[in-house]
């Protein structure tokens, strides 16, 4: 038996105890000597000029430092290149503080900085500004015929693919066909922790930077691009975040102004938004779409479109994928996918948890549902009978794809047989009973990264990674992964990431964390191994002699033979026998370029959901959710399973609650605060079952791993719809499912 | 948020005394309202009085068999005070439907009674509101105002008053006890809070230097028929999209007294006595229930986003005015009735 076997297990989170503790220290929790407090001036209009700062004013108050704003923040880096972060879209990155140009309400316009957050908030407060108003511009829905389709994209994003057959003609000739808008507003991802950056000023141009971040590297090369600093003059940390959805993917603008202050002033400066400010910044896009299906007498897919439009700012081009989706989940040869972007005056908008997919697949998966009412079959038969055995998007087969195990797995726990087609037929006493369905799919991506792994003659393993762990459960995984690899307990693993002193680490973000650390951590792990073994082989009377790597394994704090387990030798005894103190060893893993492009490499998953409605109140309650993820090898059911409750959570958010309300008077979102930013509280979250599809994959990479992060929310706003559909009988394609909707 | 400094109260006269002196003085009690305006810059006391330590906490028996409960008694505290339970279930309910836990330990009777609207411009000092800015303009009517008052709006403001509370005080007839300058005084419920008119930038009657000490609750009996129903976009830490107070006194299925106060639809806790009178002496029917809910809208305003508060309100009265006379707000409909 193996007590070092950990991938798979239910594993306790490394990281928690320091959690709950409070030993974990977030941005804006290092207390550094000497701190000096800023705080962010927003502007009152969307557009418009800065005509006067009374900084004057204000500086008079004793113990406030400085005002910075456009009128005296030094020259800095001139070039947009130097602003463009990892993952920034085509256009002109906003600049902040960088003449006196208002685009867009909520805009920082300035930097307050005192001796005491309380001194610095209130000068803020007392700062008058004047302005030049001039007229702004921010419905989308004003703007449908002002869409363009967008040239180059930020990465990741890939322009929907050439129509396929022949949709045009195929819609109109077919048996069945419908055809809908599908709405919804801007939200926003507000994460728990606010954006802090505390800037510790070491002397000269030598900073110690923590900051909230989904990746230090980005942070990092921002700074020094910005500031014109050495990386060593920029030494980035971001140990825990709490919580980024999104948001932390490119660095936000209190990092530009703490750096920026503690330049000027020569001074530690910290700096930390408001929780009104926290919808100043990037959102998921204010999206409009259209989709329009229609089916062959045999139930069979006969051709599809799907249109999206969405807002993005005046200076940047944000794209997502948002359509391309719908050409690959079913088997379908007449597709046309559009997609168009709209310049309206609102802050760009950003990747928010599944970008693009989440807000695709609602529309696609509510207008499944509506084909398949119309064309008298059952949702799911209806998918079944639509089933994709390859990715017609790439004309390539998929590297694993249990997604018709999710849909019977899923039905069975669910229940699904038992259910009555007919919409308002099912009841509980005087409520209303809905179920319904939907689909997934998301990208399993892999991106290059570097560890590096230091074994110590005490019998003690530590990993370094650069990445980053936003909740998800990295410090706990990748513990795991490298514990197995040298077949070490799990207490003689330490698991380090968030610094920029560590190996390169690609950003926290598109469920690649896993599958890119977790490969990297593994084969630094090997290596290490490599260098054991020879050191093992050397020392007097070993029986491993003459082994080569693949006739070991590392179990149970020993190296053994694979042929005789009982031939072992015990690992923490290697480095004391051979003389040193430590091995070390560091590697870049390098996705394998040709399954990378042989495959179509996606996770899947099939949700089902029940909602009860009042039908004389129009109150809805998501009673039930089963969500089947098959997602490649589950590292951790435990972490596994939180991500996939917080994504069912996070659907039903974005079904029955989310959305910024902009006021196009002012151009600002009014409900910006969590009082009347609405999300789920625990007593509207019921039943949530979550079951892990078994999928082996070998080709996605070697671990087999597609990562969680952000398959388990799709699906779940359309299933909710879907429910509500299926219990009222009304169809409502604007998000949020609220009271007023259904009651109307 | 501006500097203040922070000082404790003596005793009532010495607090009314302080006010009196000195306008930009602010009480304070749970804290749970004016620091998040202070935060957002809407009050700017120069001073704030904390009210904390006076000898205002009993909830104990009122001379007329009644009950009294102490402005500084929690809300916590009030709903699950066991005469509060037994006789005045409605309360209970009512406040348990509010905010969360956390907050109803902090919060108190008398700084509920004060509580601001939560209309998104009042909070937001970058666009105009007359309440906030006598004269700056009202930002609401024609803006988005899904949470705002469809009965007894102005031209100058459709804000409402966000308790649930109050909302059962109301249907209770409640009185409220006040000292000021010129002593005590008391204050019945439906004068206490205000309709915006002309003067939106008064939520109540009060004069500023008037401290309530304390809110009396009639010795009646609507123990057995009531109900407090609460619409609201999540199921706790949400305000009221409407409410619905209803309480009966039933003589087999004939109704004998009736009390229907509605919140979210206001800038002060409705109470209808039209349509208390419209049910006395009808069967406790769903007709009848319907009536009254036609009476309590006839004069219902929308403006735009809350004009569904409209028809919703109608519904949740025969709603509400039905699960009081079958006295089911016990059998807890865990939808419309759970209090976490
Ligand atoms: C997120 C959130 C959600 C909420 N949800 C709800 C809800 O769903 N339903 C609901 O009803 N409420 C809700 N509340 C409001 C809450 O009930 C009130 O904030 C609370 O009752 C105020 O009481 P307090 O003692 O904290 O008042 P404070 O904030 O201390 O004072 C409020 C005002 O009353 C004045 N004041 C206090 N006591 C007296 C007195 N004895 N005499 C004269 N003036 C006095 C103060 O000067 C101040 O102006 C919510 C609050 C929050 C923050
Ligand atoms: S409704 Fe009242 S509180 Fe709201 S903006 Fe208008 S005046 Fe101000």
């Amino acid at each position: 038996m193996s007590t070092t076997s950990y991938i798979g297990k239910p594993v306790n989170r490394v990281d928690g105890p320091a959690k709950v503790t409070g030993a974990a220290k977030y941005a804006a929790e290092f207390n550094v000597p000497h701190l000096a407090y800023g705080h962010i001036v927003s502007s009152s209009i969307a557009k418009g000029k800065i005509t006067k700062i009374y900084a004057d004013e204000i500086l008079a108050i004793p113990g406030v430092l400085q005002v910075f704003s456009h009128e005296n923040v030094p020259s800095l880096a001139w070039f947009d290149r130097s602003y463009k972060d990892d993952v920034a879209p085509g256009g002109s990155p906003f600049r902040p503080l960088q003449g006196n140009e208002v685009k867009y309400s909520m805009q920082p316009v300035a930097l307050v900085v005192a001796e005491t957050f309380e001194l610095a908030r209130y000068a803020a407060a007392l700062l008058r500004i004047e302005y030049e108003v001039t007229k702004h511009d921010t419905d989308l829905e004003t703007k449908r015929d002002d869409g363009f389709e967008p040239g180059r994209g930020k990465t990741g994003w890939v322009p929907p693919p050439k129509p396929r057959g022949n949709p045009d003609k195929e819609l109109k000739n077919a048996t069945h066909r419908v055809e809908g808008e599908y709405i919804h507003l801007a939200q926003h991802h507000n994460p728990m922790e606010m954006f802090a950056s505390t800037v510790e000023f070491l002397g000269d141009k030598k900073l110690n930077i923590y900051d909230k971040t989904q990746g230090a590297f980005n942070s990092q090369q921002y700074v020094m691009k910005v500031f014109g600093l050495s990386k060593d003059e920029a030494h980035v940390v971001s140990q825990y975040t709490g919580g980024g959805f999104g948001s932390g993917l490119r660095p936000q603008y209190q990092l530009f102004m703490a750096v920026l202050a503690a330049l000027e002033l020569k001074r530690s400066v910290r700096v930390s938004m408001t929780r009104q400010q926290m919808f100043s910044m990037g959102h998921r896009p204010h999206t409009l779409q259209y989709v329009e299906l229609g089916t062959n007498p045999d139930g069979s897919l006969a051709a599809l479109h799907h249109h999206a439009l969405h807002e993005t700012s005046q200076f940047e081009d944000y794209t997502e994928n948002v359509v391309n989706w719908s050409g690959m989940l079913y088997q379908c040869d007449n597709v046309k996918l559009t997609y168009q972007l709209a310049k309206i005056d609102v802050y760009t908008p950003q990747d928010m948890r599944a970008p693009g997919a989440a807000t695709g697949s609602f529309a696609l998966e509510c207008a499944m549902d509506e084909m398949a009412y119309a064309a008298g079959i059952d949702p799911l038969e209806f998918r079944l009978r639509n089933y994709a055995e390859r990715d017609q998007n790439l004309k390539r087969e998929f590297s694993s794809k249990k997604l018709r195990e999710c849909y019977h797995e899923g039905a069975a726990k669910f229940g699904w047989e038992k259910r009555n087609p007919e919409p308002r037929s099912m009841r509980d006493g005087d409520l209303l009973v809905g179920w319904g369905m939907a689909t997934g799919v998301w990208d399993a991506s892999i991106q290059k990264c570097a560890a590096s792994a230091t074994f110590t003659a005490d019998g003690h393993l530590t990993v370094l990674s650069g990445t980053n762990d936003i909740g998800t459960g990295t410090y706990t995984i990748m513990t795991q992964i490298a514990a197995q690899t040298l077949g070490l307990p799990l207490e003689a693993v330490t698991f380090k990431l968030g610094d920029t002193n560590q190996p390169e680490a690609p950003l926290q973000g598109g469920s690649w964390t896993a599958a890119s650390v977790g490969n990297a951590v593994k084969q630094v792990c090997d290596k290490l191994g490599e260098q054991l073994l020879k050191l093992a082989q050397k020392m007097e009377g070993s029986p491993l002699k003459g082994a080569a790597y693949e006739d070991v394994e590392f179990v149970n704090g020993q190296i053994r033979l694979n042929a005789d387990i009982n031939q072992a030798v015990v690992i923490r005894d290697i480095l004391p026998a051979s003389g040193k103190d430590k091995l070390e060893a560091e590697n870049t893993m390098l996705p394998n370029p040709i399954n990378q492009l042989k495959n179509s490499l996606h996770a899947h998953n099939a949700v089902f959901v029940e909602v009860k409605v009042d039908p004389e109140l129009g109150t809805l309650h998501v009673t039930r959710v089963v969500n089947a993820v098959a997602a490649g090898r589950i590292l951790n059911p435990k972490t596994a399973r939180s991500q996939v409750l917080g994504s069912v959570v996070w659907g039903i958010s974005m079904a029955l609650m989310e959305e910024s309300v902009m006021d196009h008077g002012f151009g600002r979102y009014m409900n910006h605060n969590y009082s009347e930013y609405h999300i789920p509280v625990s007593a509207d979250i019921h039943d949530i079952d979550v079951i892990f599809v078994e999928e082996e994959d070998d080709k996605v990479n070697p671990l087999g791993i597609k990562g969680l992060g952000e398959v388990g929310l799709l699906g779940v706003a359309a299933a909710v719809a879907n429910a509500a559909f299926h219990a009222t009988g009304k169809r409502i394609r604007n998000l949020p499912v609220s009271i007023d909707k259904l009651l109307l | 948020m501006n500097s203040f400094t922070y000082t404790r109260a003596s005793g009532v006269e010495a607090a009314v005394r302080e006010k009196a002196a000195d306008n930009a003085v602010k009480f304070i009690a749970g804290g749970t309202n004016i620091l998040d305006l202070m935060k957002e810059n809407v009050e700017r006391p120069s001073r704030l009085l904390d009210l904390n330590h006076l000898p205002l906490k009993a909830i104990e028996a009122a001379p007329d068999g009644g009950l009294r409960l102490g402005a500084l008694a929690t809300n916590a505290d009030t709903a699950w005070h066991p005469e509060v339970q037994k006789r005045y279930p409605l309360l209970n309910q009512a406040i348990l439907a509010g905010a969360s836990p956390q907050l109803r330990n902090m919060a108190t009777n008398g700084g509920n009674l004060f509580q601001r609207t939560r209309c998104y411009y009042f909070y937001d000092t970058a666009t105009p509101c007359n309440k906030r800015e006598p004269g700056s303009g009202c930002s609401a009517i024609g803006g988005y105002n899904r949470i705002h008052a469809i009965l007894g709006t102005s031209e100058q403001c459709i804000a409402t008053h966000p308790s649930d509370m109050c909302v059962a005080l109301a249907a209770l007839k409640a009185t409220v006890r006040v000292s000021g300058q010129n002593g005590e005084r008391t204050v019945k419920f439906e004068n206490f809070h205000r309709l915006p008119g002309d003067a939106p930038e008064f939520d109540h009657t009060l004069a500023p230097d008037e401290l309530v000490t304390a809110i009396d609750l009639p010795n009646e009996d609507f123990s057995q028929h009531f109900s407090y129903l609460k619409l609201r976009d999540r199921q706790s830490y949400a305000f009221a999209l409407v409410s619905v107070a209803a309480a009966l006194q039933l003589d087999g299925n004939t109704i004998k007294e009736a009390r229907l106060a509605l919140g979210g639809v206001a800038h002060k806790p409705w109470r209808d006595q039209q349509a208390e009178e419209l049910l006395k002496g009808q069967p406790a029917t769903e007709d009848t229930f319907r009536k009254a809910a036609a009476a309590v809208v006839s004069s219902a305003r929308g403006y735009g986003h809350n004009t569904f508060k409209i028809e919703l309100a109608k519904r949740a009265i025969v709603r509400a005015l039905k699960q009081a006379a079958e006295g089911t707000q016990h059998a807890s409909d865990i939808f419309t009735n759970s209090n976490p």
